[in-house]
């Protein structure tokens, strides 16, 4: 049932294929597949440890800070298997950005927030980096926010703002898929709304990967939703179709509500 | 006699218990800080600070003391300092669950709480015993030996504080992991790494013993590493046994100066990491 039958075409930025996971003996994921469709909104939902923010953190292969975690499996992004052990992860981790759960600025100030992740890779003169810094806060929606005060401690702003300086600072090293941990969980509803909004704009350029406990979230920014239980990949489709006219009964129960 | 009454009672009991307690360990605290105070302020004047120690019965200060501790403080904090931070940082960033950083880590607590006297012989074996005598260098090793506990121990506590989601953020942007440790991680944890140093000069600054194997003393003004180097610690030990008034007084002096540096070494540590916590 992992093939995505009635999914549309669309060009393929991440493919997953028979991915399992292990947290040392334990299987976390098995055998995933799936595509992550190119500048499309994937959400993947499901209860609390089904695998989805796994899944993720195998996709900029975070998960290799950590001993005594592996995958197995491939996970194709352009073609290329970036669970082989002879990648670059640093040049993995440009091209695949990621969002926590809690907001992380880095104790410096707002501008050295986000000119940190340009300095990693070029060395720009102090207008050109000006420059960048504020399209990446523009793109972020928060310029207009921090302005006045870009000397200013990353730690002074408010939940909303310093998940969309984060936001500022993995889109300034220009990746080409952003992936999102349950991005909102930890703001109000108004920055949450601003959250979303900034998903929905960035999907223009980006590939975009979302976890999210929050169905409605789900339906508003995705268009395409995975629902996953116990580490297994339930369903997989349009966003309209898993939400309206699910395939599974687990997926019917889980959105109406009925368990997890 | 109802049963809450009863707790009631306990429980103002088990606080007088506690408050007379404290108070009875603060009071003896205070009466040495007093007494301190009090013998050590008479003999406070810019003598002490321009001259250096006198022979008994003439005029003197502390001069060759002060800036002896001076130069054997700074190296040794300068020498255990990097390696102190530098294992801190093997055991909570790359060696974090590794086997090593758990024998490392209980080694060190052993040489956190060896007697320091036992530090003095290790290197009176080491160097003084080579060198045919006993010199300013030694001591600075000496010392350095009793930094390097106290720096590693809290840099690792200070660096496993920052939240793993730090790093995990500053992975996420491809930073490799010296950039993850050197500029984020590091500077998180800077006020608390930061008070580690401060605390360990103020630790050794106090250390009589260790100098006692090394350093030994001198009553004349030397800066030579190479050869014997007075310092407050030592020179209190040596005029406060003396019979002579004017070298008991010098000695209250000195035990006056050191309590107000690591004083105020401690004020400062405190500031530094209330200032860390409230800014987040």
């Amino acid at each position: 049932m992992n093939a995505p039958a009635q999914v549309k075409n669309h060009a393929t930025k991440i493919s997953v294929r028979s991915l399992d996971f292990y947290y040392g003996g334990t299987r976390a994921l098995k055998t995933i597949s799936l595509p992550l469709h190119t500048h499309k909104v994937t959400a993947f939902i499901g209860p609390s440890g089904c695998g989805k923010s796994t899944l993720l953190r195998v996709l900029n292969r975070m998960y290799d800070l950590y001993p005594g975690q592996r995958a197995e499996g491939e996970v194709l992004l352009d073609g290329e298997n970036i669970l082989d052990p002879a990648i670059d992860l640093n040049a993995l981790r440009a091209r695949v950005g990621m969002i926590f759960q809690k907001p992380t600025p880095f104790p410096m100030s707002i501008y050295e927030n986000v000119a940190f992740g340009i300095r990693l890779y070029e060395r720009l003169s102090r207008a050109d980096m000006d420059a960048r810094v504020e399209e990446a806060l523009r793109g972020a929606a928060i310029w207009d926010e921090v302005k006045d005060k870009l000397q200013a401690s990353g730690l002074g702003l408010s939940g909303g703002q310093q998940q969309r300086l984060c936001i500022a600072r993995s889109v300034a090293v220009q990746p080409e898929v952003i992936l999102f941990d349950e991005p909102c969980s930890a703001l109000d509803p108004i920055s949450t709304a601003k959250v979303e909004e900034l998903i929905e704009e960035l999907s223009s350029r980006y590939t975009i990967a979302i976890v999210t406990h929050n169905m409605q979230q789900a339906v508003r920014v995705s268009d395409y939703t995975a629902f996953m239980y116990l580490g297994e990949l339930v369903e997989f489709g349009d966003t309209d179709d898993v939400f309206n006219r699910p395939r599974e009964k687990r997926t019917q129960d889980y959105i109406t509500g009925r368990f997890g | 006699m109802s049963l809450y009454a009863t707790r009631r009672q306990r429980n103002s009991m088990a606080t007088t218990l506690a408050w007379a307690a404290a108070i009875f360990g603060l009071a003896w605290l205070l009466l040495i800080l007093i007494s301190l105070l009090y013998e050590g302020v008479i003999g406070l004047s810019p003598d002490v600070f321009t001259q250096t120690t006198p022979p008994p019965g003439s005029k003197g200060g502390l001069l060759n003391a002060i800036v002896g501790s001076l130069i054997m403080t700074a190296i040794g904090v300068a020498l255990g300092t990097p390696l102190g931070m530098l294992a801190g940082t093997y055991m909570a960033e790359y060696g974090r669950y590794s086997k090593l950083t758990t024998v490392v880590r209980f080694i060190n607590d052993i040489l956190l709480s060896a007697p320091s006297i036992v530090v003095g012989l290790f290197v009176y074996e080491l160097l003084v015993g080579p060198m045919g005598h006993f010199s300013g260098i030694s001591g600075a090793v000496a010392l350095s030996l009793l930094v390097i506990p106290v720096v590693l121990r809290t840099t690792e506590d200070m660096l496993l504080l920052v939240p793993g989601s730090m790093r995990e953020a500053a992975a996420a942007l491809g930073a490799p992991r010296a950039l993850v440790i050197g500029k984020v991680a590091y500077r998180a944890a800077k006020a608390g790494l930061v008070t580690g140093v401060l605390l360990a000069v103020a630790r050794v600054s106090g250390e009589t013993a260790p100098l006692l194997f090394t350093a030994l003393n001198n009553q004349f003004w030397s800066t030579d590493l190479n050869a014997p180097m007075a310092s407050l610690p030592a020179v209190i030990f040596q005029f406060a046994l003396s019979p002579y008034k004017d070298w008991q007084q010098l000695a209250w002096t000195g035990a006056l100066l050191i309590t107000l540096a690591v004083l105020a070494l401690s004020i400062t540590a405190r500031a530094l990491s209330a200032g860390r916590r409230k800014s987040k």
